[in-house]
Protein backbone atom coordinates (compact mmCIF):
# COMPACT_ATOMS: atom_id res chain seq x y z
CA UNK A 1 0.00 0.00 0.00
CA UNK A 2 1.36 3.42 -1.26
CA UNK A 3 1.95 6.00 2.02
CA UNK A 4 -1.59 8.20 2.33
CA UNK A 5 -1.09 11.97 2.69
CA UNK A 6 -4.06 14.17 3.37
CA UNK A 7 -4.65 17.09 1.21
CA UNK A 8 -7.57 19.39 2.63
CA UNK A 9 -9.39 20.97 -0.59
CA UNK A 10 -11.31 24.31 0.38
CA UNK A 11 -12.45 26.06 2.31
CA UNK A 12 -10.85 28.59 -0.17
CA UNK A 13 -10.43 27.29 -3.86
CA UNK A 14 -10.15 28.75 -6.95
CA UNK A 15 -13.22 26.37 -8.24
CA UNK A 16 -14.98 27.51 -5.27
CA UNK A 17 -17.15 30.56 -5.19
CA UNK A 18 -18.37 29.72 -1.38
CA UNK A 19 -16.95 27.92 1.59
CA UNK A 20 -16.60 23.82 1.56
CA UNK A 21 -13.76 21.91 2.72
CA UNK A 22 -13.08 18.25 1.83
CA UNK A 23 -10.32 16.87 3.64
CA UNK A 24 -8.64 14.16 0.55
CA UNK A 25 -6.92 11.26 1.70
CA UNK A 26 -4.60 10.24 -1.38
CA UNK A 27 -2.43 6.98 -2.07
CA UNK A 28 -0.41 8.89 -4.88
CA UNK A 29 -2.83 10.99 -6.45
CA UNK A 30 -5.73 8.48 -6.19
CA UNK A 31 -8.11 9.42 -3.39
CA UNK A 32 -9.06 6.60 -1.38
CA UNK A 33 -11.31 8.71 1.36
CA UNK A 34 -12.87 12.01 1.46
CA UNK A 35 -13.94 13.68 4.35
CA UNK A 36 -16.14 16.49 3.55
CA UNK A 37 -16.93 19.53 6.29
CA UNK A 38 -19.45 22.71 5.86
CA UNK A 39 -21.14 24.96 8.08
CA UNK A 40 -18.42 27.89 7.75
CA UNK A 41 -20.91 30.40 7.26
CA UNK A 42 -24.12 28.98 8.43
CA UNK A 43 -26.39 32.19 9.30
CA UNK A 44 -29.80 30.24 11.59
CA UNK A 45 -32.23 32.37 8.71
CA UNK A 46 -34.74 29.45 9.74
CA UNK A 47 -34.75 30.45 12.93
CA UNK A 48 -35.96 33.99 11.93
CA UNK A 49 -39.42 32.87 11.99
CA UNK A 50 -39.62 33.62 15.77
CA UNK A 51 -39.78 37.42 14.76
CA UNK A 52 -41.18 37.85 11.46
CA UNK A 53 -44.55 37.39 10.67
CA UNK A 54 -45.26 34.29 8.14
CA UNK A 55 -45.73 36.71 5.40
CA UNK A 56 -42.66 38.15 5.79
CA UNK A 57 -40.73 35.43 5.91
CA UNK A 58 -40.89 34.72 2.31
CA UNK A 59 -38.75 37.70 1.92
CA UNK A 60 -36.26 35.76 4.32
CA UNK A 61 -36.86 32.56 2.27
CA UNK A 62 -36.07 34.06 -1.26
CA UNK A 63 -32.71 35.45 0.07
CA UNK A 64 -31.59 31.67 1.31
CA UNK A 65 -29.82 31.75 -1.86
CA UNK A 66 -28.77 34.08 -5.20
CA UNK A 67 -29.38 31.62 -7.85
CA UNK A 68 -33.01 29.92 -7.44
CA UNK A 69 -34.14 32.72 -4.54
CA UNK A 70 -37.64 33.05 -6.67
CA UNK A 71 -38.29 28.97 -6.32
CA UNK A 72 -37.03 29.14 -2.27
CA UNK A 73 -39.80 31.86 -1.99
CA UNK A 74 -42.49 29.99 -4.07
CA UNK A 75 -41.90 26.61 -2.41
CA UNK A 76 -42.43 28.60 0.68
CA UNK A 77 -45.54 30.34 -0.11
CA UNK A 78 -46.38 26.38 -1.19
CA UNK A 79 -45.91 25.14 2.22
CA UNK A 80 -48.33 28.08 4.08
CA UNK A 81 -50.85 27.90 1.53
CA UNK A 82 -50.99 24.32 2.30
CA UNK A 83 -51.67 24.93 5.84
CA UNK A 84 -54.06 27.71 5.00
CA UNK A 85 -55.76 25.31 1.93
CA UNK A 86 -55.57 28.32 -0.01
CA UNK A 87 -56.64 28.33 -3.54
CA UNK A 88 -53.83 30.08 -5.60
CA UNK A 89 -55.07 31.67 -9.15
CA UNK A 90 -54.48 29.63 -12.01
CA UNK A 91 -52.58 32.45 -13.61
CA UNK A 92 -50.22 33.40 -10.88
CA UNK A 93 -49.40 29.32 -10.92
CA UNK A 94 -48.55 29.81 -14.43
CA UNK A 95 -46.67 32.83 -13.78
CA UNK A 96 -45.12 31.25 -10.97
CA UNK A 97 -43.78 28.73 -13.87
CA UNK A 98 -42.78 30.93 -15.87
CA UNK A 99 -40.12 32.38 -13.46
CA UNK A 100 -38.98 29.33 -11.88
CA UNK A 101 -38.10 27.91 -15.14
CA UNK A 102 -36.52 31.15 -16.29
CA UNK A 103 -34.48 30.61 -12.67
CA UNK A 104 -33.32 26.86 -13.89
CA UNK A 105 -32.23 28.57 -17.07
CA UNK A 106 -30.40 31.36 -15.46
CA UNK A 107 -29.03 28.78 -13.24
CA UNK A 108 -27.84 26.22 -15.46
CA UNK A 109 -26.48 28.86 -17.83
CA UNK A 110 -24.09 29.90 -14.94
CA UNK A 111 -23.09 26.54 -14.03
CA UNK A 112 -22.37 25.64 -17.39
CA UNK A 113 -20.09 28.73 -17.01
CA UNK A 114 -18.29 27.42 -13.63
CA UNK A 115 -18.03 24.46 -15.45
CA UNK A 116 -15.96 25.08 -18.44
CA UNK A 117 -13.92 27.36 -16.03
CA UNK A 118 -13.32 24.33 -13.63
CA UNK A 119 -11.48 22.93 -16.77
CA UNK A 120 -9.72 25.77 -18.13
CA UNK A 121 -12.22 26.23 -20.68
CA UNK A 122 -12.57 30.26 -20.60
CA UNK A 123 -13.85 31.32 -23.39
CA UNK A 124 -16.57 28.88 -23.15
CA UNK A 125 -17.56 30.10 -19.83
CA UNK A 126 -17.26 33.35 -20.94
CA UNK A 127 -19.90 32.37 -23.70
CA UNK A 128 -21.94 30.85 -21.18
CA UNK A 129 -22.53 33.94 -18.96
CA UNK A 130 -22.85 36.19 -21.75
CA UNK A 131 -25.76 34.48 -22.80
CA UNK A 132 -27.29 34.10 -19.77
CA UNK A 133 -27.26 37.99 -18.97
CA UNK A 134 -29.82 38.55 -21.92
CA UNK A 135 -32.11 35.84 -19.75
CA UNK A 136 -31.90 38.11 -16.50
CA UNK A 137 -32.30 41.39 -18.45
CA UNK A 138 -36.11 39.31 -19.42
CA UNK A 139 -36.34 38.33 -15.74
CA UNK A 140 -35.30 42.06 -14.86
CA UNK A 141 -38.26 43.39 -16.71
CA UNK A 142 -40.61 41.11 -15.59
CA UNK A 143 -39.86 41.63 -11.79
CA UNK A 144 -37.49 43.98 -11.45
CA UNK A 145 -34.85 42.57 -10.15
CA UNK A 146 -31.98 40.16 -11.40
CA UNK A 147 -31.15 38.32 -8.56
CA UNK A 148 -34.16 38.22 -5.79
CA UNK A 149 -37.25 38.30 -7.71
CA UNK A 150 -39.77 39.27 -5.08
CA UNK A 151 -42.85 38.30 -6.48
CA UNK A 152 -43.59 35.10 -5.09
CA UNK A 153 -45.99 35.77 -2.09
CA UNK A 154 -48.97 33.86 0.25
CA UNK A 155 -51.23 34.06 -2.73
CA UNK A 156 -50.49 34.22 -5.31
CA UNK A 157 -47.83 36.25 -6.87
CA UNK A 158 -46.93 40.30 -6.91
CA UNK A 159 -46.49 41.14 -10.18
CA UNK A 160 -48.41 40.50 -13.30
CA UNK A 161 -46.90 40.02 -17.19
CA UNK A 162 -49.64 41.22 -19.56
CA UNK A 163 -50.22 38.96 -22.43
CA UNK A 164 -48.24 41.64 -24.81
CA UNK A 165 -45.06 41.53 -23.04
CA UNK A 166 -45.26 37.49 -22.84
CA UNK A 167 -45.70 37.21 -26.50
CA UNK A 168 -42.79 39.62 -27.28
CA UNK A 169 -40.58 37.46 -24.76
CA UNK A 170 -41.39 34.44 -25.96
CA UNK A 171 -39.76 36.02 -29.08
CA UNK A 172 -36.56 37.00 -27.37
CA UNK A 173 -36.43 33.53 -25.69
CA UNK A 174 -36.18 31.82 -29.00
CA UNK A 175 -33.43 33.87 -29.66
CA UNK A 176 -31.41 33.03 -26.49
CA UNK A 177 -32.67 29.29 -27.05
CA UNK A 178 -30.79 29.12 -30.81
CA UNK A 179 -27.39 30.71 -28.72
CA UNK A 180 -27.82 27.79 -26.50
CA UNK A 181 -27.88 25.48 -29.14
CA UNK A 182 -24.35 26.79 -30.25
CA UNK A 183 -23.27 26.60 -26.73
CA UNK A 184 -24.31 23.18 -25.52
CA UNK A 185 -23.26 21.69 -28.93
CA UNK A 186 -19.61 22.56 -27.35
CA UNK A 187 -20.39 20.77 -24.44
CA UNK A 188 -21.88 17.82 -25.81
CA UNK A 189 -19.28 17.02 -28.71
CA UNK A 190 -15.94 19.20 -27.98
CA UNK A 191 -12.90 16.73 -27.62
CA UNK A 192 -11.50 18.57 -24.68
CA UNK A 193 -14.74 18.77 -22.72
CA UNK A 194 -15.16 15.05 -23.15
CA UNK A 195 -11.57 14.21 -21.93
CA UNK A 196 -12.13 15.85 -18.65
CA UNK A 197 -15.85 14.45 -18.12
CA UNK A 198 -16.35 11.35 -19.43
CA UNK A 199 -15.75 8.65 -17.08
CA UNK A 200 -15.29 11.13 -14.29
CA UNK A 201 -16.98 10.62 -10.87
CA UNK A 202 -19.31 8.18 -11.58
CA UNK A 203 -22.29 7.61 -9.57
CA UNK A 204 -23.96 4.48 -9.96
CA UNK A 205 -27.70 4.35 -10.33
CA UNK A 206 -27.75 2.09 -7.15
CA UNK A 207 -25.82 4.62 -5.17
CA UNK A 208 -27.60 7.47 -6.02
CA UNK A 209 -30.73 5.82 -4.66
CA UNK A 210 -29.40 4.55 -1.34
CA UNK A 211 -27.42 8.10 -0.58
CA UNK A 212 -30.33 10.27 -1.21
CA UNK A 213 -28.86 11.93 -4.60
CA UNK A 214 -31.50 14.64 -5.97
CA UNK A 215 -31.90 16.77 -9.00
CA UNK A 216 -29.22 16.37 -12.20
CA UNK A 217 -27.17 14.48 -10.12
CA UNK A 218 -29.84 11.47 -9.70
CA UNK A 219 -31.22 11.76 -13.18
CA UNK A 220 -27.42 12.20 -14.94
CA UNK A 221 -27.47 8.16 -13.00
CA UNK A 222 -30.40 6.54 -14.94
CA UNK A 223 -32.93 7.45 -12.09
CA UNK A 224 -36.19 9.14 -13.42
CA UNK A 225 -37.56 11.51 -11.10
CA UNK A 226 -38.25 15.16 -10.98
CA UNK A 227 -40.03 16.67 -8.00
CA UNK A 228 -42.20 18.54 -10.95
CA UNK A 229 -44.02 15.41 -11.33
CA UNK A 230 -45.78 16.13 -8.50
CA UNK A 231 -48.22 18.51 -10.41
CA UNK A 232 -47.25 21.64 -8.59
CA UNK A 233 -47.95 25.29 -10.09
CA UNK A 234 -48.95 24.16 -13.51
CA UNK A 235 -46.45 21.71 -14.13
CA UNK A 236 -49.25 18.96 -14.40
CA UNK A 237 -51.28 21.68 -17.35
CA UNK A 238 -47.69 21.65 -19.83
CA UNK A 239 -46.35 18.36 -21.44
CA UNK A 240 -42.58 17.90 -20.48
CA UNK A 241 -40.29 14.54 -20.12
CA UNK A 242 -38.09 14.13 -17.56
CA UNK A 243 -34.46 14.17 -19.10
CA UNK A 244 -32.13 10.69 -17.47
CA UNK A 245 -28.75 10.20 -18.80
CA UNK A 246 -27.18 7.16 -17.94
CA UNK A 247 -23.46 7.05 -17.16
CA UNK A 248 -23.45 8.46 -14.04
CA UNK A 249 -19.85 10.74 -14.43
CA UNK A 250 -19.44 14.45 -14.82
CA UNK A 251 -20.10 14.25 -18.43
CA UNK A 252 -23.75 12.88 -18.05
CA UNK A 253 -24.66 15.07 -15.01
CA UNK A 254 -23.52 18.13 -17.67
CA UNK A 255 -25.59 16.79 -20.73
CA UNK A 256 -28.92 16.40 -18.28
CA UNK A 257 -28.51 20.13 -17.72
CA UNK A 258 -27.66 21.33 -21.48
CA UNK A 259 -31.11 18.85 -22.23
CA UNK A 260 -32.69 20.80 -19.27
CA UNK A 261 -32.57 23.80 -20.73
CA UNK A 262 -34.64 23.24 -23.80
CA UNK A 263 -36.96 21.55 -21.43
CA UNK A 264 -37.13 24.81 -19.72
CA UNK A 265 -37.77 26.85 -22.62
CA UNK A 266 -40.12 24.53 -23.78
CA UNK A 267 -42.32 24.93 -20.65
CA UNK A 268 -42.01 28.35 -20.52
CA UNK A 269 -43.21 28.76 -24.14
CA UNK A 270 -46.36 26.14 -23.20
CA UNK A 271 -47.13 28.34 -20.18
CA UNK A 272 -47.06 31.75 -22.89
CA UNK A 273 -50.03 29.75 -25.18
CA UNK A 274 -51.90 28.53 -22.30
CA UNK A 275 -51.77 31.20 -19.72
CA UNK A 276 -55.61 31.84 -18.56
CA UNK A 277 -56.73 36.10 -17.69
CA UNK A 278 -57.48 36.47 -14.33
CA UNK A 279 -56.66 37.66 -10.77
CA UNK A 280 -52.83 37.15 -9.92
CA UNK A 281 -53.58 36.95 -5.97
CA UNK A 282 -56.23 35.88 -3.35
CA UNK A 283 -56.42 38.13 -0.34
CA UNK A 284 -55.21 36.18 3.00
CA UNK A 285 -56.44 36.51 6.17
CA UNK A 286 -56.11 34.74 9.21
CA UNK A 287 -52.79 33.23 10.54
CA UNK A 288 -51.85 29.60 9.81
CA UNK A 289 -52.37 26.64 12.22
CA UNK A 290 -51.15 23.18 11.10
CA UNK A 291 -48.10 21.79 9.52
CA UNK A 292 -46.87 20.97 5.80
CA UNK A 293 -44.04 19.58 3.85
CA UNK A 294 -43.63 21.14 0.30
CA UNK A 295 -41.61 20.37 -2.19
CA UNK A 296 -40.57 21.66 -5.65
CA UNK A 297 -37.72 21.00 -8.07
CA UNK A 298 -35.01 23.59 -8.18
CA UNK A 299 -32.21 24.01 -10.65
CA UNK A 300 -30.03 21.84 -8.03
CA UNK A 301 -33.01 19.12 -7.51
CA UNK A 302 -35.48 18.77 -5.01
CA UNK A 303 -35.50 21.06 -2.45
CA UNK A 304 -38.01 20.90 0.66
CA UNK A 305 -39.85 23.63 3.05
CA UNK A 306 -41.07 22.80 5.94
CA UNK A 307 -43.34 24.82 8.03
CA UNK A 308 -45.34 24.13 11.46
CA UNK A 309 -47.80 26.85 12.88
CA UNK A 310 -50.00 27.06 15.98
CA UNK A 311 -52.55 29.32 15.31
CA UNK A 312 -50.23 32.76 15.13
CA UNK A 313 -48.84 35.18 13.46
CA UNK A 314 -44.95 33.81 13.32
CA UNK A 315 -44.36 30.44 12.39
CA UNK A 316 -43.68 27.48 15.35
CA UNK A 317 -40.89 25.97 12.57
CA UNK A 318 -39.67 26.84 9.46
CA UNK A 319 -36.93 24.35 8.14
CA UNK A 320 -35.52 23.97 4.48
CA UNK A 321 -33.46 21.10 3.68
CA UNK A 322 -31.64 22.08 0.01
CA UNK A 323 -30.45 20.55 -2.65
CA UNK A 324 -26.92 20.57 -2.00
CA UNK A 325 -27.07 19.06 1.47
CA UNK A 326 -28.76 16.52 -0.05
CA UNK A 327 -25.52 15.98 -2.24
CA UNK A 328 -22.89 15.97 0.23
CA UNK A 329 -22.83 12.01 0.67
CA UNK A 330 -23.43 11.41 -3.20
CA UNK A 331 -20.32 13.44 -3.68
CA UNK A 332 -18.28 11.82 -1.12
CA UNK A 333 -18.82 8.41 -2.69
CA UNK A 334 -17.85 9.84 -6.51
CA UNK A 335 -14.85 10.72 -4.88
CA UNK A 336 -13.55 7.93 -3.67
CA UNK A 337 -11.27 6.35 -6.49
CA UNK A 338 -10.80 9.64 -8.54
CA UNK A 339 -7.83 10.98 -9.44
CA UNK A 340 -6.49 14.05 -7.37
CA UNK A 341 -6.55 16.37 -10.63
CA UNK A 342 -10.72 15.68 -11.13
CA UNK A 343 -11.42 16.67 -7.55
CA UNK A 344 -12.21 19.95 -8.68
CA UNK A 345 -14.52 18.66 -11.76
CA UNK A 346 -16.18 16.31 -9.89
CA UNK A 347 -17.34 19.01 -6.74
CA UNK A 348 -18.53 21.48 -9.13
CA UNK A 349 -20.65 18.67 -11.38
CA UNK A 350 -23.22 18.49 -8.36
CA UNK A 351 -23.48 21.96 -8.92
CA UNK A 352 -22.74 22.96 -4.95
CA UNK A 353 -24.73 25.90 -3.95
CA UNK A 354 -23.11 26.57 -0.35
CA UNK A 355 -25.72 29.33 0.29
CA UNK A 356 -28.26 27.55 -0.10
CA UNK A 357 -26.92 24.68 2.39
CA UNK A 358 -25.89 27.25 4.90
CA UNK A 359 -29.29 28.69 5.10
CA UNK B 1 -56.22 25.22 -7.62
CA UNK B 2 -54.69 23.81 -4.22
CA UNK B 3 -52.19 21.83 -4.83
CA UNK B 4 -51.90 19.39 -1.35
CA UNK B 5 -49.43 16.64 -1.54
CA UNK B 6 -51.10 13.68 0.25
CA UNK B 7 -48.60 12.76 2.92
CA UNK B 8 -48.44 10.17 5.50
CA UNK B 9 -47.31 10.18 9.14
CA UNK B 10 -46.66 7.15 11.24
CA UNK B 11 -45.57 7.73 15.20
CA UNK B 12 -43.72 5.63 16.69
CA UNK B 13 -40.94 4.81 19.47
CA UNK B 14 -37.86 5.39 19.87
CA UNK B 15 -36.93 1.63 20.34
CA UNK B 16 -39.03 0.89 16.98
CA UNK B 17 -36.75 3.53 15.07
CA UNK B 18 -33.80 1.45 13.42
CA UNK B 19 -36.90 -1.43 12.94
CA UNK B 20 -38.81 0.66 10.68
CA UNK B 21 -35.85 2.42 9.07
CA UNK B 22 -34.94 -0.13 7.74
CA UNK B 23 -38.24 -1.73 6.45
CA UNK B 24 -38.45 1.21 4.31
CA UNK B 25 -34.96 0.69 3.19
CA UNK B 26 -35.97 -2.79 1.67
CA UNK B 27 -39.15 -1.56 0.77
CA UNK B 28 -37.18 0.72 -1.65
CA UNK B 29 -37.79 4.07 -0.22
CA UNK B 30 -35.32 7.24 -0.44
CA UNK B 31 -34.72 9.04 2.44
CA UNK B 32 -35.55 12.39 2.10
CA UNK B 33 -34.89 14.64 5.34
CA UNK B 34 -34.87 14.34 8.94
CA UNK B 35 -36.13 17.63 10.89
CA UNK B 36 -36.13 18.44 14.25
CA UNK B 37 -39.03 20.99 15.84
CA UNK B 38 -38.72 21.70 19.79
CA UNK B 39 -42.14 21.67 21.48
CA UNK B 40 -43.01 22.39 25.18
CA UNK B 41 -41.13 19.43 26.48
CA UNK B 42 -39.78 17.36 23.70
CA UNK B 43 -38.61 17.63 20.62
CA UNK B 44 -39.81 16.31 17.46
CA UNK B 45 -37.68 14.44 15.34
CA UNK B 46 -39.84 13.54 11.82
CA UNK B 47 -37.56 11.16 9.67
CA UNK B 48 -39.15 11.27 5.76
CA UNK B 49 -38.70 9.00 3.20
CA UNK B 50 -40.30 9.16 -0.73
CA UNK B 51 -41.10 6.04 -3.11
CA UNK B 52 -43.04 6.83 -6.45
CA UNK B 53 -43.36 10.46 -5.26
CA UNK B 54 -45.09 9.11 -2.28
CA UNK B 55 -44.34 11.16 0.98
CA UNK B 56 -44.15 9.35 3.80
CA UNK B 57 -42.97 10.51 7.60
CA UNK B 58 -41.97 8.58 10.67
CA UNK B 59 -42.17 10.87 13.80
CA UNK B 60 -40.94 10.21 17.32
CA UNK B 61 -40.63 12.40 20.27
CA UNK B 62 -37.65 12.46 22.41
CA UNK B 63 -37.25 14.40 26.08
CA UNK B 64 -35.54 17.62 25.73
CA UNK B 65 -33.24 17.02 28.87
CA UNK B 66 -30.93 14.26 27.82
CA UNK B 67 -31.70 14.55 24.40
CA UNK B 68 -30.61 10.77 22.38
CA UNK B 69 -31.26 8.80 19.36
CA UNK B 70 -29.83 6.03 18.05
CA UNK B 71 -28.25 6.73 14.35
CA UNK B 72 -30.01 5.48 11.12
CA UNK B 73 -26.63 6.76 9.26
CA UNK B 74 -25.64 2.19 9.31
CA UNK B 75 -29.25 1.53 7.21
CA UNK B 76 -28.97 5.02 5.08
CA UNK B 77 -25.62 6.60 5.04
CA UNK B 78 -26.79 9.85 4.17
CA UNK B 79 -28.45 10.04 7.51
CA UNK B 80 -24.67 11.50 8.98
CA UNK B 81 -25.12 15.09 7.70
CA UNK B 82 -28.39 15.50 8.80
CA UNK B 83 -27.72 13.99 12.10
CA UNK B 84 -24.51 15.84 12.78
CA UNK B 85 -26.85 18.66 12.31
CA UNK B 86 -29.69 17.66 15.18
CA UNK B 87 -26.03 17.41 17.50
CA UNK B 88 -25.28 20.54 16.12
CA UNK B 89 -27.99 22.67 15.74
CA UNK B 90 -30.23 20.96 18.67
CA UNK B 91 -27.76 19.57 21.20
CA UNK B 92 -29.70 16.08 20.10
CA UNK B 93 -26.76 13.49 21.13
CA UNK B 94 -27.12 10.62 18.39
CA UNK B 95 -25.27 7.47 18.89
CA UNK B 96 -23.69 4.94 16.61
CA UNK B 97 -23.03 8.07 13.66
CA UNK B 98 -21.54 6.42 10.55
CA UNK B 99 -19.15 9.99 10.18
CA UNK B 100 -19.17 11.87 13.44
CA UNK B 101 -18.06 15.01 13.72
CA UNK B 102 -18.29 15.87 17.41
CA UNK B 103 -19.71 18.82 17.70
CA UNK B 104 -17.63 20.58 14.38
CA UNK B 105 -19.79 19.67 11.77
CA UNK B 106 -21.83 23.31 12.08
CA UNK B 107 -18.55 26.03 13.21
CA UNK B 108 -21.30 28.32 15.56
CA UNK B 109 -20.70 30.66 17.87
CA UNK B 110 -23.17 29.24 20.10
CA UNK B 111 -23.61 25.87 21.29
CA UNK B 112 -27.01 24.29 19.89
CA UNK B 113 -28.63 27.49 18.91
CA UNK B 114 -31.74 26.13 17.63
CA UNK B 115 -32.33 23.85 21.49
CA UNK B 116 -35.07 25.35 23.82
CA UNK B 117 -32.87 24.84 26.35
CA UNK B 118 -29.57 27.51 24.95
CA UNK B 119 -32.58 30.55 25.52
CA UNK B 120 -30.79 32.05 22.21
CA UNK B 121 -33.62 34.35 21.47
CA UNK B 122 -33.36 36.10 18.36
CA UNK B 123 -33.35 39.84 18.99
CA UNK B 124 -35.14 42.48 16.57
Amino acid sequence: MAKRTVVPFGPQHPVLPEPIHLDLVLEDERVVEVIPSIGFIHRGLEKLCEIREYPEMVYIAERICGICSFIHGQTYCQAVEGVMKIDVPERALFLRTIWAEMSRIHSHLLWLGLFADGFGFESLFMHSWRVREKLLDIVEETTGGRVIFGTAKVGGVRKDIDNLTLNRIKGELKNIEKQCRELTSVFEKDDSVKRRTKGVGILKKEDAVALGAVGPTLRASDVEWDARKLGYAAYSKVDWQIVVEKDGDCYSRCIVRCKELYQSFNIIYQCIEKIPDGPIDVKVTGSPNGEYFARTEQPRGEVIHYVKANGTKNLARFRVRTPTFANIAPLVKMLEGCELADVPVIVLSIDPCISCTER
Amino acid sequence: MIHIEEQTYEIIDKSQLIEKVTQKKKDGCRLVQISCTPLENNLEITYTFDKDYKCSHLRLSILQEDACLPSISGVYLAAFAYENELHDLFGIKVTDLAIDFKGNFYKLSVKAPFSPKTQNKVEQ
